[in-house]
């Protein structure tokens, strides 16, 4: 999933201070899972929100709304019943549910709510860790399904570096070495003959390296 | 100000305080009238969102009572809320309401005594702090429901 961790509250506030009608939108899919921006979590800054401005004694009205996907034209269509009702829109979706908003409405102001981080999954309740960095090119078959690029913190191919120690990443102990991650998982499957193969320096042009990228696929399209 | 009672919404878990609230009650102790009880069936079914909604609708206070440590009915549901009521007290500090506002406590069902003491401590406490700064700034919220 995308995830992500909402804003602090100085910074909305501020964000939303110039606006007496807000639309507040989260969506229904990784942000909902990684508790950043689903249905309760609008509620929930919907409700500090609406606190804060009664505190202050400033008019403010807020609407709720969470669509099921906020990165889909077809759902964002949905706000065109609330957007004329409302100066300003507080998405909490990832940065590309924002900008789905942000292209629709074009004389709206959009403002995030949360921050985007990465590509994730879930550790334990509450915990979600970063395991994959869309170069584009993936290489989890050669190294025991640990990604070297999102997990090790220098990107390195052919690890380990001098760094690592009793399994851990010598840029904060709390980091799981990726490399010792991908020895022990190839000597567990009993491929160690991957990690003696040199990989190449990696082509970053199926990354970010060539700009924005794009999909095509022309049976759809 | 001298006036002032405070509304006080206390989520209490059907196992322990609930059932501590009751024995203080055959007990006869005495415990301020302020304090308006919600009965859940467990402290970790009480989310940061009902604590917020309780002071959004003007209550000036808000606490969540569940079982001793470790004797959690649903083995853990008191140590979640005890997190849940430490995410809302940031948050209130954050909006400049204070964090004060909500506490979390913990009591068996035996302990009647224990109930009625928090519920009057928790009460001159707020009572101390005032009103809940978001119902005094806001005509249009009477307490009760706005
Ligand atoms: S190798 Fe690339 S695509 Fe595969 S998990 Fe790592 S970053 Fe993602
Ligand atoms: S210690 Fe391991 S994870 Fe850290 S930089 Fe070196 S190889 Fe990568």
């Amino acid at each position: 999933m995308i995830t992500a961790e909402r804003k602090s509250m100085e910074e909305l506030i501020n964000c939303v201070s110039p606006y007496r009608r807000l639309l507040l939108v989260g969506c229904n899919e990784c942000v909902t899972v990684c508790s950043a921006g689903g249905r309760k979590e609008v509620a929930l800054l919907s409700s500090a929100l609406q606190l804060h401005f009664m505190k202050e004694g400033k008019p403010f009205e807020i609407k709720e709304i969470t669509l099921e996907r906020q990165c889909d034209p077809e759902y964002v269509e949905e706000l065109v019943a609330h957007i004329d009702s409302a100066d300003a829109v507080l998405s909490m979706a990832c940065g590309c549910g924002v900008q789905e908003i942000a292209r629709r409405f074009k004389e709206k102001p959009v403002m995030p709510a949360v921050n985007t981080k990465f590509m994730g999954a879930s550790e334990r309740q509450g915990v979600w860790a970063e395991r994959c960095a869309g170069c584009g090119d993936c290489v989890l078959g050669l190294t025991g399904g640990v990604c070297p690029i999102a997990r090790c913190s220098k990107q390195l191919m052919n690890g380990p570096c001098g760094g690592s120690t009793k399994g851990k990443c010598e840029v904060d102990p709390e980091i799981d070495c990726a490399w010792q991650l991908i020895w022990d998982r190839l000597k567990a499957l009993g491929m160690t003959e991957k990690y003696e193969e040199n990989m190449p320096a990696k082509d970053w042009r199926t990354g970010r390296g060539a700009g924005p990228r794009k999909i095509v696929r022309e049976d759809l399209a | 100000m001298e006036n002032f009672q405070p509304v006080i919404v206390a989520f209490c878990c059907h196992y322990c305080a609930y059932t501590a609230a009751d024995m203080a009650g055959s007990k006869r102790l005495h415990y301020p009238a302020n304090v308006k009880i919600i009965r859940v069936p467990c402290t970790g079914k009480v989310s940061a969102l009902h604590m917020m909604e309780a002071l959004r609708k003007g209550a000036d206070g808000v606490y969540v009572a569940g079982c001793l440590e470790g004797d959690c009915h649903f083995r853990s549901g008191n140590t979640r809320a005890a997190r849940r009521v430490a995410y809302v007290k940031k948050l209130l500090d954050e909006i400049g309401i204070g964090g004060e506002r909500v506490e979390m406590f913990c009591m068996s069902a035996g302990m009647g005594e224990v109930f009625a003491r928090t519920a009057s401590e928790f009460t001159e406490k707020i009572r101390s702090l005032g009103p809940n700064p978001a119902r005094v700034a806001d005509p249009a919220c009477t307490g009760t429901a706005c």
